[in-house]
């Protein structure tokens, strides 16, 4: 609580900056429109204006800068615009009882959380077995961890096409499982990482003691070091959370899919209408930020239940 | 058949070598360690090899390895004018102007508390967010050659950069600031010789992470947009066209620029923190 005051200050010294960009990035087309409406701009018409700075072209039409605030198809919409835009898509879409049609981002938020919840799962899954393979063979850990490694400076986005390609003709009907395919490589390997660190955090004195309480390999794995490398694992959980999303708007942009938030951005890009992908962008920064929270509270109650320090 | 039994003991056969030399006394020597996991990748490329011709998996739907390598040692001139334009252009420097931006930014806020703790939670948050989708709005802005691409790097690479920078510039305790007071230095000498180099660890931490960064938004911008050269682009149109080997080449080239641009950010920081305990061990 004691970074609130100056979170929200940062924040409204954003938006300030945002909502005062507008103006000069939006004033040739807002311009551009005017004339046509038939006023009278200064220089004339839009060819010769792009040799003027936007600077000037805000001093010598003052009386049109407004319009750039209002404009259908902006280069960089208002906070207000995009606001609106995301209410429209959003809760007006329930109140009419159309929450699940496809001109809803809820409906698009959900096909894309389900993707990266699969991905989540799928991803965070390998990195336990990976850890485990790693911590307890020495041989996978040797020729496994440099390639973990490896695989992350991989740009994905490169796969991410044939991955659908491949999945198409293997018989896998739509894109669920090819988005889930590319969140699951991207969300794997912090989880891979911290659980391998987790797994080895309990001290030799510890292992010690379970040793003259004559516990299995087994046992020891259940009671010592997979509680002691939970704080590991959730801290994990969230930059994996984060990364699997991702991952799935990596997968639905270069790909064509038709549903999804990265799809509307993409459809937005295609049809020319900026406020769709304004608002999918922001949508997909308030699932991300609903995702990070909803790990972090699995956390603390987790923790606190287990008996660890907060 | 005789593809898909071959390659089934070439893997039987290597992980059992693999075995014995983890377990035996060489283990350590650096020669083993690098020969282990050369052994796991070059297994995991006659696999593919064996499955791919032992179950006559079309070559237009994955393509074999010996077929990819052909291709990319017949392409190299198209593979390396992608190169200049993803890369040099447009990754590379869209992340020397985010990084040295994210740098000079960390620095000036470091020395207001107030906006350290209020940027810190939005950047860190900010960090974590899809932000390659802002692609096809910077395509919009700046055009479809690599002024756009470079653009997209920036935003992508400014904010893990900045975040850590600030986390770093943090790491520094009283005890060590007060000696520095001592000396009499002040703010400058104090952040160039106290507080820059031991925020090193983290700066790089972040360059690191930005590195793949730079790649991704590189490669994602130019599926919006791009002049006729690119690797974004010749992976989309060559899904396209069928040419998955060309694809595929491309995306052998994006993994080597990718480890090599990660191993030398690696290498520059083993230089510049040599004095960090966890080189020293």
């Amino acid at each position: 609580m004691r970074n609130a005051i100056p979170v929200l200050t940062v924040l409204v010294v954003l938006v300030g900056l945002w909502w005062a960009a507008v103006a000069p990035m939006n004033i040739r087309p807002a311009l551009d429109l005017a004339e046509r409406g038939g006023a009278v701009i200064v220089p004339e018409g839009s060819v010769q204006r792009r040799e003027v700075s936007v600077w000037t072209l805000m001093l010598k039409n003052s009386s049109h800068v407004s319009a750039g605030y209002d404009l259908k198809r902006p280069r960089l919409p208002t906070p207000a615009q995009v606001g609106q835009e995301i209410w429209k898509t959003t809760g007006a879409m329930v109140l009419k009882g159309r929450t699940w049609s496809k001109r809803s981002l809820i409906y698009h938020s959900w096909i894309t959380l389900q993707s990266t919840l699969w991905g989540f799962l799928l991803g965070t899954s390998l990195g336990i077995l990976g850890a485990v393979a790693i911590t307890y063979s020495r041989v996978t850990s040797m020729s496994l961890m440099p390639w973990a490694i490896i695989s992350q400076t991989i740009p994905i986005v490169a796969l991410a096409p044939m991955i659908i390609v491949v999945a198409n003709q293997v018989g896998v009907e739509g894109r669920g499982v090819p988005k889930a395919i590319i969140s699951a490589y991207l969300c794997y390997f912090p989880v891979l990482v911290s659980m391998v660190k987790g797994l080895n955090s309990p001290k030799p004195a510890e292992l010690d003691l379970l040793k003259t309480y004559n516990a299995s390999g087994t046992q020891s794995f259940w009671k010592l070091r997979l509680p002691a490398s939970l704080p590991y694992f959730f801290t994990s959980l969230k930059v994996g959370v984060a990364a699997a999303l991702v991952g799935t708007i990596v997968g639905e942009l270069p790909t064509g899919a038709i549903s999804g938030l990265g799809a509307r951005i993409l459809i937005g890009d295609q049809f020319g209408t900026p406020l769709a992908i304004w608002s999918a962008l922001f949508l997909a920064a308030i699932l991300a930020g609903l995702l990070v929270t909803f790990v972090d509270t699995m956390q603390r109650v987790t923790l606190r239940k287990m008996g660890f320090r907060a | 058949m005789t593809w898909l039994i071959g390659a089934l003991f070439f893997w039987l056969a290597a992980w059992a070598l693999n075995t014995r030399l983890a377990n035996s006394r060489l283990s350590t020597t650096l020669a083993v360690r690098t020969f282990i996991p050369v052994l796991f990748g070059l297994t995991l490329l006659v696999l593919w090899e064996g499955l791919v011709r032992g179950l006559g998996v079309s070559q237009v739907i994955l393509p074999a390895p010996s077929l990819i390598a052909k291709t990319f040692v017949g392409s190299t001139d198209i593979l390396w004018v992608d190169v200049v334009q993803t890369v040099f252009k447009g990754a590379l420097r869209g992340f020397a102007i985010g990084a040295l931006a994210a740098f000079a930014v960390a620095i000036l806020i470091d020395r207001s508390a107030f906006l350290t703790r209020g940027l810190l939670p939005i950047g860190n948050f900010v960090a974590a967010l899809p932000i390659v989708g802002i692609a096809p709005i910077l395509v919009n802005w700046f055009g479809f050659d690599w002024q756009s691409k470079a653009a997209v790097v920036v935003v992508m690479v400014f904010f893990p950069i900045l975040v850590n920078t600030v986390q770093g510039l943090r790491e520094t305790d009283a005890m060590q600031r007060d000696l520095m007071r001592t000396y009499a230095a002040g703010y400058f000498q104090t952040l160039l010789k106290l507080r820059l180099p031991a925020a090193m660890p983290f700066v790089f931490n972040g360059l690191k992470i930005a590195t793949t960064l730079a790649l991704i938004g590189a490669i994602v911008a130019e599926y919006f947009g791009s002049p006729t050269r690119g690797m974004g682009f010749r992976i989309s149109t060559g899904v396209g066209s069928l040419d998955i080997d060309l694809v595929w080449a491309e995306i052998a080239v994006s993994a080597l620029v990718g480890s090599a641009f990660y191993g030398l950010v690696a290498l520059l920081e083993l230089r510049v923190t040599f004095w960090h305990p966890s080189r020293r061990s």
